[in-house]
């Protein structure tokens, strides 16, 4: 196979991913009104109760939903993982997954780009909720706006092999809900999202340790550092590190020999 | 004339429940096979196999010499599938479903273009390109699929009951087109139904029963060998202990 027929397949997963994101209009609606009304009640109505101390990245005293912006835009990429991972399960469930499956090119480049598809969806959605926020007074310096692509990119990629991951176990689009409740919410409320480190362990050190280890603190901290122009390291090394071990994981589970269909029974 | 598919000591269990029991036959270019089998008979499975949803662990699959196990990506190259579910993207047009299609088979946009049009117009369906394929009836939809799967000129067409649930006229309409396609292209189909006015007099037939091929070859053949007036008679007498269902 050559490079310009992986390309061209690349390319078309991305393009219909995008345009189906596009026609689905509720699902892009609702992509932001989640993070909005965080922002908009949740934030507005915690600001006098929950003062911020200067932390790095911020060099001044910041306001509760400036703090939580950086928390919310991993919120979108964490639901678009998993939304991700939905679509993998109801295409797998419809069908549409076989003809993914049956095309000539190795499995692991398929979920690859399906993978890189569902990233270009979350950060399109993230860009547009940064643009909202900016128009709220949340301002990061205009640099920001760019370190924070690559950011975006790894911390997308990080949460989209994890919904690849568990849609390769998840044998029926019923199982999902079980996702949001034991994924989606524990990740997000035990994490940096929405209060910062010091603040967690001043309550409790088992959840502090909890949150410090949750690669969606580490990969909302790789997007806070950035949006204000700086590299935090640490969890740029960890997101990367979460990356390749929930997408090598992916891999082994959509292999054909081990995971996803051989449990299939009674299908004729 | 060669192979197209050439399935040899092909065995497949789920758990100790045995699908597949050495099963060995081949599908020449430019000849139609038609698999016929009760419910269960383990024709999903061998589908499954043959595109690679499953992994081949006894036995070998070949498809035109490449080993679907060591060579999977030419070996897929040459195949063109129409499952049995539907799989078309209901929010897309026809003419995006098939440029998805081709450019998973690595097709440049002049090329996809042309070929798009080839064989939609071969199907009578190049005026709905622009059409959501919601829009459409079963037996369009199942046209469009059809289409698809041609799109990348593969060598070995399979149709996993493609006719299922569409009306007379449709049904027909397919199992003509598809039968001109063996004659004029020289492709090789595998085509599982259930349903026997679906086979020509020059078809192969292979009978599936409990996971064994029970008989294989022609029409006149198979009716030879189990001694019987008619195909129906032929399939009750080889699957006479029942289906597994």
């Amino acid at each position: 196979m050559s490079f310009l027929h992986y390309w061209r397949a690349m390319w078309g997963i991305i393009g219909r991913e995008l345009w189906r994101f596009i026609k689905q209009r509720e699902r892009f609606i609702s992509a932001l009104v989640r993070p909005l009304i965080w922002l908009f009640v949740f934030a507005a109505g915690f600001r006098a109760s929950l003062g911020i101390a200067i932390t790095p990245p911020y060099e001044t005293y910041i306001l509760y939903e400036v703090y939580i912006t950086p928390g919310l835009v991993g919120m979108i990429q964490l639901f678009n993982g998993m939304q991700s991972s939905l679509s993998m399960v109801y295409d797998r469930e419809m069908g549409s997954m076989r003809i993914l499956m049956v095309c000539p090119l190795p499995r692991w480049f398929l979920l690859m780009s399906k993978l890189i598809a569902g990233v270009a969806v979350s950060v399109l959605q993230v860009y547009v909720f940064l643009a909202i926020a900016w128009g709220y007074d949340i301002q990061a310096p205009w640099q920001g706006y760019l370190w924070v692509l690559p950011a975006l990119v790894l911390a997308g990629l990080m949460l989209g092999a994890l919904g690849l991951l568990l849609s390769s176990f998840i044998k029926q689009l019923e199982n999902f809900a079980g996702v949001m409740n034991f994924v989606i919410f524990p990740m997000f409320f035990m994490s940096t999202a929405l209060y910062p480190l010091w603040k967690i362990q001043e309550s409790s050190t088992l959840l502090h340790t909890i949150a410090l280890y949750n690669p969606f603190s580490q990969a909302v901290e790789l997007i806070r550092f950035a949006l204000y122009g700086q590299y935090n390291q640490t969890a740029f090394i960890y997101t990367l590190v979460a990356f390749i071990i929930f997408m090598s994981a992916a891999i082994v589970g959509y292999n054909p020999s081990k995971g996803m269909m051989t449990s299939k029974k009674g299908a004729e | 004339m060669s192979a197209a598919l050439a399935v040899e000591q092909l065995s497949f269990a789920y758990g100790d429940k045995k699908a597949l029991d050495d099963v060995a036959f081949t599908i020449n270019t430019g000849e139609c096979a038609i698999l016929l089998g009760p419910n269960g008979a383990g024709k999903s499975t061998l589908f499954a196999l043959i595109t690679r949803l499953y992994d081949t662990r006894s036995g070998s699959i070949q498809l035109c010499g490449f080993t679907i196990k060591k060579q999977p990506s030419q070996a897929l190259s040459k195949l063109g599938v129409v499952f049995q579910q539907a799989t078309l993207d209901m929010d897309l047009t026809v003419q995006q479903n098939l440029r998805y299609h081709a450019a998973l088979h690595g097709m440049g946009g002049k090329l996809a273009k042309q070929r798009i049009q080839e064989e939609l117009e071969r199907l009578g369906m190049y005026e709905r390109r622009a059409e959501a394929v919601r829009q459409l009836n079963g037996g369009h939809r199942r046209r469009v699929e059809i289409a698809r799967a041609l799109l990348h000129k593969p060598s070995l067409l399979l149709l996993d009951e493609p006719t299922v649930g569409l009306d007379v006229p449709s049904r027909q309409a397919i199992v003509e087109h598809v039968h001109q396609l063996v004659q004029q292209q020289k492709i090789a189909v595998l085509w599982a139904t259930h349903t026997f006015d679906e086979i020509y007099p020059d078809d192969r037939l292979l009978i599936l029963h409990k996971g064994q091929i029970k008989a294989q070859g022609t029409l006149d053949e198979v009716l030879m060998q189990t001694a019987t007036p008619s195909i129906h008679a032929a399939f009750a007498a080889l699957t006479q202990q029942g289906g597994r269902e």
